[in-house]
């Protein structure tokens, strides 16, 4: 495996790009692409990606860059990957979307892509909002949170529901090779990028990248966040080979979620009682991804017994 | 080599003669057999391409323009709803300049749902920088997928073709065939040679956003190049003609317009019909096949519009002016240069027949419009409660 200090020196993903400081889809590509290398062809559908690094007279990639539309991410790296195929050339073809365009709008596409098994990679930036369109709700937006869709008002205060499990949903195509990163792991994060590399078929790479307008924090701290995302189970680091789950890294200790939502000020709204269904959620989840209970500091002995996906009007209409 | 095949095995053919290399495909009636054909094709490993069977239309057209750009010659087919759920991609293709060919099997766009052949499927896609042919036999069909390949290669175009086939009516009705020789069509159509693709070793952006300091110039480059194609249309046709013996005329065909009256221009499988009845006429009324929609023939139009007493103008589809897109275009082109009647003759919407009857009868109301006669503007024929 490749260390951090031995990646190349050379970026792909090139000085006078124009996103913002702190950008952790924009670290997430840089370093993403210096262990790809050259011999590699990107898609990028409707997002920041496209015009932070291809402005017109302008590129910011060193490597060939396509883009059509927005939905359709699966579709595209699918083709390319055809041609260079029938041309003989062996290409790493490579998909950087971003949630809205992973989870929403392009899930046929990628469902697609994943049950064909094309031999390429996609990557899905998750920054949990439309970013580029000015923050709105996605299927990845974190309960509680705050987007522009999801507005803190009298009668509802952030996003309703909780965050869809998209590797559980891309795992499910049984793919050879998933695994979920951070750009604040590195050395998890080369193993990964260099393993996905390595193999052929359908390959999905799921980066969280903090986004520091549409999180509403500082431009300093996207990794500390990202580290701080991960020792809450708010975002786990594991990799799926043919729907084997393995656990990457495991935090010494479970942090209480509160700690990651107060860093950020799209939840400094949340009340106590939405800080409490958060952390019974994020208990959950832990429970699945690491096979054992959190600690008890932190998760209640006693979980609501409620579905957590299933908001306060849903329970209305579906009775008590 | 004579066959007696259906259009949409006629069009597997040419997508195979032609040596396409990468087909992303999605089933949808009446288009069906076109990829199923060639499924069996490369099955079979007598064609060698890579076939790609999508989850949508709008993926097949996202992969076809990928697959493009990546320099590998594409092919596709898809009908009605399929092109409609492709219509984001469609004005992709055109401006990136992507010499793709895609046959559309005409099929009315619901609603109300139905299978039969309209034109508001392709016609809706007038704009989006694709040049259009309407095909009126089997033979033309297969031809026109290979010339299209001529014509959207030709680097004073670099522009995508749509070859479109009357659903059913030539989709699903077997003709004899002439299948060119593959050695024949090789030296007629060349491999593709892009003018530049996306290559690791030399680095490009395709599809950039693009602020208004210079949109304006590559809308105007687009057009520069469909204008372009009216010069190479006609030349890749007598080419054509040259070496399989077939000449399909250019953007537009004459038939009997000599000494006539009056033209009624068609298109598609009711050309063939129109061949028969003009013949009643005894040289008073000439046809017109229009061929070409994009690029559209306004030079040849002014011409009939300088040669004959008036023009009919038959539509398969509405455009909601209260006439048909065709016949809103012809008054475009001939005005400020002709005042002649122009007059509309809807029919065959939805797929219905039309009969020699219905031809007739668009003959007549052409012929009194030339000669005086008050007739209405736009013509429904053959619909219950409206007189024509």
């Amino acid at each position: 495996m490749t260390a951090m200090r031995d990646l190349p020196d050379e970026n792909l993903f090139v000085m006078g790009h124009t996103a913002c400081p702190g950008c952790g889809v924009a670290i997430s590509i840089r370093n993403a692409l210096r262990i790809l290398g050259k011999n590699t062809v990107v898609y990028v559908p409707a997002s920041c990606g496209v015009v932070f690094s291809a402005t017109y007279p302008h590129a910011a990639m060193k490597v060939p860059f396509l883009h059509t539309a927005f939905e359709n991410t699966g579709a595209c790296i699918s083709g390319l990957k055809a041609a260079y195929e029938k041309k003989g050339k062996n290409v790493n073809v490579v998909g950087f979307a971003g949630d809205g365009g992973t989870y929403d709008i392009g899930l046929q596409s990628v469902s697609g892509a994943a049950e064909r098994n094309e031999d390429v990679i996609y990557i899905c930036l998750d920054n949990e909002a439309y970013m580029n369109t000015g923050i709105q709700r996605s299927g990845s937006t974190p309960f509680g949170a705050w987007t522009t869709t999801t507005p803190v008002g009298k009668l509802t205060r952030g996003k309703r529901e909780f965050k869809k499990d998209l590797p559980e949903i891309m795992a499910a195509h049984d793919i050879p090779y998933l695994a979920t990163l951070s750009v604040a792991h590195p050395a998890d994060f080369i193993r990964k990028v260099e393993k996905a590399k390595t193999i052929s078929g359908f390959r999905f790479l799921h980066m969280l990248t903090p986004c520091v307008p549409g999180w509403k924090i500082d431009q300093a701290k996207s990794i500390e966040i990202l580290k701080l995302a991960v020792d809450t189970g708010m975002w786990t680091l594991y990799e799926f080979e043919y729907g084997e789950r393995k656990v990457t890294y495991r935090p010494g200790k479970m942090r209480f979620v509160k700690d990651y939502l107060m860093m950020q000020g799209r939840f400094r709204h949340m009340s106590d009682e939405d800080i409490k269904r958060m952390q019974g959620w994020v208990c959950r989840k832990w429970g699945q991804h690491y096979g054992e209970k959190g600690s008890p500091e932190v998760c209640p002995v006693e979980l609501p017994a409620e579905h957590h996906a299933i908001t306060e009007d849903h329970r209305g209409m579906h009775g008590p | 080599m004579k066959k007696v095949i259906t259009g949409d095995h006629s069009v597997a053919y040419g997508a195979k003669l032609a040596r396409a290399e990468v087909v992303a495909a999605y089933p949808i009636t009446p288009q069906t057999l076109i990829v199923e054909h060639i499924a069996e094709f490369v099955s079979d490993g007598e064609m060698d391409a890579k076939f790609m069977p999508m989850e949508s239309e709008h993926s097949v057209m996202s992969a076809t323009i990928a697959a493009q750009a990546a320099g590998a010659r594409t092919f596709t087919a898809t009908a009605s709803q399929g092109l409609a759920f492709m219509h984001e991609m469609l004005y992709v293709a055109a401006p990136l300049r992507l010499p793709i060919v895609m046959v559309n099997v005409n099929r009315t766009i619901a609603y109300p749902v139905g299978i039969w052949c309209e034109y508001n499927d392709s016609m809706a896609e007038r704009d989006s920088g694709w040049l259009q042919v309407y095909i009126e036999n089997n033979q033309e069909a297969l031809d026109m997928v290979i010339q299209g390949y001529m014509i959207a290669e030709d680097r004073r175009v670099l522009l995508p073709v749509m070859p479109c086939m009357d659903g059913f009516v030539l989709s699903h009705t077997v003709e004899p065939v002439e299948l060119p020789a593959q050695e024949d069509v090789d030296v007629f159509l060349p491999g593709y040679e892009p003018v530049y693709s996306l290559d690791p070793d030399n680095p490009a952006v395709a599809g950039s956003f693009m602020p208004p300091e210079y949109i304006m110039e590559m809308r105007r480059q687009t057009m520069d190049a469909v204008e372009a194609s009216k010069k190479v249309i006609p030349e890749v046709g007598k080419k054509f003609a040259s070496r399989f013996g077939r000449d399909y005329g250019g953007l537009v065909e004459e038939i009997g317009t000599e000494g006539a009256d009056v033209v009624l221009m068609t298109m598609g499988t009711v050309t063939s019909t129109a061949r028969e009845v003009i013949a009643e006429f005894r040289g008073r009324v000439g046809l017109v096949k229009l061929r070409f929609y994009r690029p559209f023939p306004s030079d040849e139009i002014r011409d009939l519009g300088s040669r004959f007493r008036a023009i009919g103008v038959f539509d398969r589809s509405l455009s909601y002016t209260g006439g048909g897109p065709v016949f809103e275009e012809v008054k475009a082109a001939l005005y400020g240069y002709s005042d002649i009647p122009v007059i509309n003759h809807l029919a065959g919407l939805g797929g219905r027949d039309v009969t020699a009857q219905e031809i007739r009868k668009m003959c007549e109301l052409t012929l009194r419009a030339a000669d005086g006669e008050r007739v209405s503007r736009v013509n429904w024929h053959a619909t219950r409660g409206v007189p024509v």
